[in-house]
């Protein structure tokens, strides 16, 4: 439902069309009378409506049962179940996400114990240093005639490794006690900094009219970030985050981007920028009230999302790879060429966006050295631009709980049935 | 003839313990503490049996047994090998170099007096 139609309904059931495009995008949830009033407008079951609402729930719930494999679970009726007991359907997945917390943190604690060369070295110390105490005291204890002389070294020696003993074991405690500290904060950093960006729609306020070269402070950040590395995360985020809006200042880029389309090379042109900071700084736009949120993905060379601005209708993999098929991908196939492209999300709602891509190196690193690359894409709610006449991509967000039939990139079987 | 031992150990209080204890079971202690040189202090002293720390400074005691093994003269010579780390691919790795046995820290007094005593048959 888009333009005059949208606007007809709003007023046909009573509220303003910002309030009907907020419903539309899963923002505001509704329930009585309204949901009854909309449905019989648009001529369908209420239940359709209200099943609408949970999308984000039954993606998260087929997540959920893909990550265990071995359990049959009736994934087809998923939305059915999502819809009649929204608060056990909410209560997997906040306990998978949860499970996928524990797993992230025993993978990392996993390491450390294999690969950490300071805790290696110290729990070698701490063995060695048990072995001579142990050796020396037994001695003492077994032997029933020792001279003076050795009786005396030995103790010596036991006095010392005591000590050695003592600090060793100090080290590891406050090694440890480090370690938990950066544990503690569930999630990874990336998902940290995700979140504290969420809390402000991913547009930082602070940083709009900060003064070329100034530092950039952390003050909410420092406080809601627990980690070192969603720290460090979080202020490389921030730095780039005050380029762009220093090189594209808000006013004049909002008035230009709606003037122009939102297209990025002409926007890139006009201020003298590279694409893909134009593709940030769209995505770090406000979103106007009543209009539907932009997207933004970021990958590294090897594919893995580095960044993601999730928006209602294009799913996000929360962990493992993405759908092969995105523009984002493309991009990465054909470094500094732009991608544009008409995607539909696979699904029972295929929901459509126009998406802008492109790849281009991070850094120069010399010559002879191995190139950094890095993909950005847009998604643009399609009730946002005008839509260029282009032949509509059909992408899913995994392999796993993508239903697409005969997809030529397909990595693995789905655990849904799959679509013609 | 006493027989002789070769502890090649970096740690000086676990050197002295160990030397102690089999000085009174009647062995002829000489020690080593360095990697680098542990080959050829083998070569000149022709122990009877060798007791090889892994981690060592300069060279680790894999290397060591490795080279001990590919000469003929040190091929059969009970070699005693002992570690902080007990990790299995820690005690594959001495199996795969030849190490005679494989001990980890800490280790008793009685147990590594018994090893020495079996692998020398006496």
């Amino acid at each position: 439902m888009a333009g005059v139609r949208q606007v007809a309904l709003a007023r046909t059931v009573g509220i303003s069309a910002a309030y009907l495009n907020l419903i539309e995008h899963n923002k505001r949830r509704i329930g009585g009378k309204l949901l009854t009033d909309i449905a019989e407008a648009l001529g369908v079951e209420a239940g359709v409506l209200a099943e609408g609402a949970e999308a984000g729930l039954v993606a998260d719930l087929r997540e959920a049962a893909a990550g265990l494999p071995g359990v049959a679970v009736e994934t087809a009726r998923a939305e059915e179940f999502a819809g009649r007991f929204v608060g056990w359907a909410g209560l997997i997945v906040a306990q998978a996400q949860r499970i996928a917390g524990l797993e992230r943190t025993v993978e990392g604690l996993t390491d450390r114990m294999a690969h950490d060369p300071h805790l290696a070295a110290s729990l070698h110390d701490v063995l060695t240093t048990v072995t001579a105490i142990n050796s020396t005291a037994s001695i003492l204890v077994d032997t029933d005639e020792i001279e003076e002389e050795w009786r005396d070294r030995f103790h010596r020696n036991i006095h010392e490794d005591s000590q050695r003993l003592a600090e060793s074991s100090q080290a590891l405690v406050a090694y440890f006690d480090t370690a938990a500290e950066a544990e503690a904060s569930a999630g990874s950093p990336q998902e940290e900094l995700e979140r504290w960006l969420a809390a402000r729609d991913y547009h930082v306020a602070g940083l709009e009219t900060v003064e070329p070269g100034s530092a950039v402070d952390l003050p909410d950040a420092a406080a809601q970030i627990g980690s070192a590395s969603g720290q460090v995360l979080t202020k490389r985020f921030l730095r780039r985050y005050r380029g762009d809006a220093q090189a594209m200042p808000l006013a004049e880029f909002t008035a230009r981007a709606e003037a122009q389309g939102y297209d990025p090379l002409a926007l890139a042109a006009g201020f003298g920028t590279d694409p893909a900071a134009v593709l940030r700084r769209i995505a770090a736009l406000p979103t106007p009230r009543g209009a539907g949120a932009i997207g933004l993905v970021i990958c590294d060379g090897s594919g893995t999302l580095t960044f993601r601005k999730p928006i209602d209708g294009f799913a996000l993999p929360r962990f493992g790879a993405a759908c092969p098929l995105w523009p984002l991908y493309q991009a990465l196939g054909r470094v500094t060429a732009p991608v544009r492209a008409v995607v539909e999300m696979s699904g029972r709602e295929r929901t459509r966006f126009l998406t802008y891509a492109v790849a281009q190196p991070v850094a120069v690193t010399g010559f002879d050295a191995p190139s950094v690359i890095e993909a950005t894409m847009l998604m643009l709610p399609v009730d946002r631009v005008a839509v260029p006449d282009l032949p509509v991509l059909q992408i899913g967000t995994s392999c796993r709980i993508c239903p697409q039939h005969d997809c030529p990139a397909r990595r693995e079987p789905s655990i849904l049935a799959e679509e013609a | 003839m006493r027989k002789r031992v070769l502890l090649i150990e970096d740690e000086p209080n676990i050197i002295q313990a160990i030397s102690f204890i089999l000085s009174r079971d009647g062995w002829t202690v000489d020690t080593h503490a360095d990697g680098q040189t542990a080959v050829a202090e083998v070569a000149r002293r022709t122990p009877d049996i060798v007791i090889l720390d892994v981690m060592l400074p300069n060279r680790s005691g894999f290397d060591i047994l490795a080279d001990l093994r590919a000469d003929e003269a040190t091929r059969a010579l009970p070699v005693l090998m002992l570690t902080a780390r007990g990790q299995k691919r820690d005690r594959e790795l001495a199996e795969r170099f030849g190490a005679s046995r494989f001990m980890t820290k800490p280790f008793s007094n009685a147990e590594v007096l018994d090893c020495v005593r079996e692998l020398t048959g006496s």
